[in-house]
């Protein structure tokens, strides 16, 4: 038996890599996880792929952009799956019962939710390039043609995901378990007032204001403004990544006060199954 | 003298006006194996916790490694591992990503080889492809300190090590656990129940009851100062006094 080995180090990267090498690791191992994240996107953008085409004889506003709902469905899911993805991974650790182990090792809750977020990121682009490819495949439609503007939109969209997923998480930090099906359920709370499929105008007045509190909401006016006028909105993307920073500001921060009250209560060693 | 490796003082826990732990003081030094031993409800789980800066005490404080546990954790936390029942590994992963997760987690050097060398030592070796879920109690524990031995902790706290186990394994776990403190100078401290396991491994026992340390001293002290045979009978005999009046502190006189 060893006496000792060269004293242990690491910096915030490594730890934060060990953690997605962990979720590799499961994933790499788990076929049924890799194929429930890109089964929705691509059943969604099938549906909506032969609505499209039928709605482009019938209806003017479909006519002149053909790729309008499915490019939205895909944006739509890349927020979807973002917030998943940051959410889920947190959840593998609490269904594992291996979220003991995390408090008691090197890892900082602000690396914990560093590892969370690249998680998120490939989670989403597992879920959402496929059907992306599969939409030009099938009907001619590239969400790629959105040009760069496309990266500031699924920034935007993955960054607000985030911030969900950090609300989902701490409110699973208070009150356990019992709390995990808001993962799926949270985003589609904001969706009605997101302004996917119909612009913010058609809403009420009132619901309107409440849109435009919203980043998702100027996040598919540019996509829009870009696929119906072929113009690019600058003031629509500065809102939202200035909304996205109050947001994700407000939620890292409850997500690490919920961390901090877990501790207080003793709830990080005896959540889990 | 040697240096305290835990240092801890009046800490008290107190969950919505119950007192789970209240103002208990002891220092455990390199080297030493000390263990906290109760009944269940004594108080031993959420001392630990609180050592390991998993759960706020209501006042005291607690240095380990000469670090503030409260304020400065994460200073020390790559220098001290601990594995319990309450904890598991991440089930579909196998034995091998798992502790190679673990090392790269606690920033080991040499992971690989620090990985093979402890499935060695802890004769896992021929586990290390299967999925930690399929694991059994016996081996499931093994795997389990390998983790907790990853780092080369200077610190080691263990809940209930054997628990669970059957009589050839959990002293082959206990052997294991002498040899490795003996070699590498480490301090363990474990929370347990098991007398037998804590008479061969402790230096020193924290009797605990009521949240109280109600006693204290090297196993041979105990059995001394209470005419007993074994721990067993001075724990029941502390049990039985917390029963009364005034309990710990007659348990302890």
């Amino acid at each position: 038996m060893s006496a000792r080995i060269q004293a242990p180090g690491g910096s915030t990267a490594t730890r934060i890599g060990a953690m997605v090498l962990r979720h590799a690791y499961l994933l790499r191992t788990s076929w049924p996880r890799i194929f429930e994240m890109m089964y929705w996107p691509t059943i969604q953008m099938v549906l909506w792929g032969f609505f499209t085409v039928f709605l482009a004889t019938k209806s003017s506003y479909i006519a002149q952009a053909t790729g309008i709902l499915i490019s939205a469905v895909l944006l739509w899911d890349v927020l979807f799956r973002g917030q998943l993805g940051f959410s889920l991974s947190f959840l593998e650790e609490i269904w594992s019962r291996n979220l003991g182990n995390l408090s008691v090792s090197p890892l900082k809750p602000a690396e914990l939710m560093a590892a969370l977020m690249t998680m998120s990121v490939i989670r989403t682009l597992i879920g959402v390039l496929p059907a992306a490819g599969l939409a030009i495949v099938f009907y001619e439609v590239s969400v790629f043609e959105l040009g760069l503007p496309l990266v500031a939109f699924f920034a935007n969209l993955l960054v607000m995901g985030w911030a969900i997923g950090m609300l989902v998480c701490a409110l699973i930090l208070r009150v356990g378990l019992g709390a995990e099906s808001v993962a799926w359920l949270a985003i589609f709370l904001i969706a009605p007032v997101s302004a996917i499929y119909y612009p913010v105008s058609v809403l009420p007045d009132w619901l309107q204001a409440v849109a435009w509190t919203l980043p998702t909401a100027a996040v598919f006016e540019g996509m829009r403004a870009i696929l119906i006028d072929g113009q690019v909105r600058g003031d629509l993307l500065l809102r939202a990544a200035l909304l996205n920073l109050l947001y994700l500001t407000v939620s890292a921060a409850t997500f690490l006060y919920s961390f901090q009250v877990a501790r207080r209560r003793g709830l990080l060693l005896q959540i889990g199954e | 003298m040697l240096s305290p490796v835990i240092e801890v003082a009046g800490l008290t826990k107190t969950f919505n006006g119950v007192t789970a732990v209240a103002g208990i003081d002891f220092t455990v030094s390199a080297g030493e194996t000390v263990a906290l031993l109760g009944a269940n409800g004594a108080g031993k789980t959420t001392t630990l916790s609180m050592l390991l800066g998993l759960l706020l005490p209501s006042a005291g404080s607690v240095r380990v490694l000469g670090e503030d546990m409260i304020r400065h954790r994460y200073r020390v936390l790559g220098r001290l591992n601990f594995s319990s029942p309450y904890v598991d590994l991440p089930r579909r992963l196998t034995v091998w990503q798992n502790l190679m997760f673990f090392a790269r987690l606690y920033g080991v050097p040499g992971a690989r080889r620090r990985v093979l060398e402890l499935a060695e030592q802890l004769d896992i070796a021929d586990l290390l492809k299967q999925r930690s879920g399929n694991l059994s109690a016996g081996q499931k524990t093994r795997v389990s300190l390998a983790k907790a031995l990853i780092n080369a902790p200077e610190l080691l706290l263990l809940d209930e090590p054997t628990a669970s186990l059957d009589p050839d394994t959990g002293d082959w776990v206990r052997g294991f656990l002498e040899d490795y403190q003996r070699q590498s100078g480490a301090a363990i401290l474990l929370a347990s129940h098991n007398m037998a396991e804590v008479e061969r491994l402790c230096d020193q026992v924290l009797m605990m009851s009521g949240g109280k340390i109600v006693d204290r001293g090297s196993p041979a002290a105990l059995l001394e100062r209470y005419a007993q045979d074994s721990l067993e009978g001075v724990f029941l005999d502390i049990a039985r006094a917390r029963q009364g009046p005034d309990a710990p502190e007659r348990a302890a006189e």
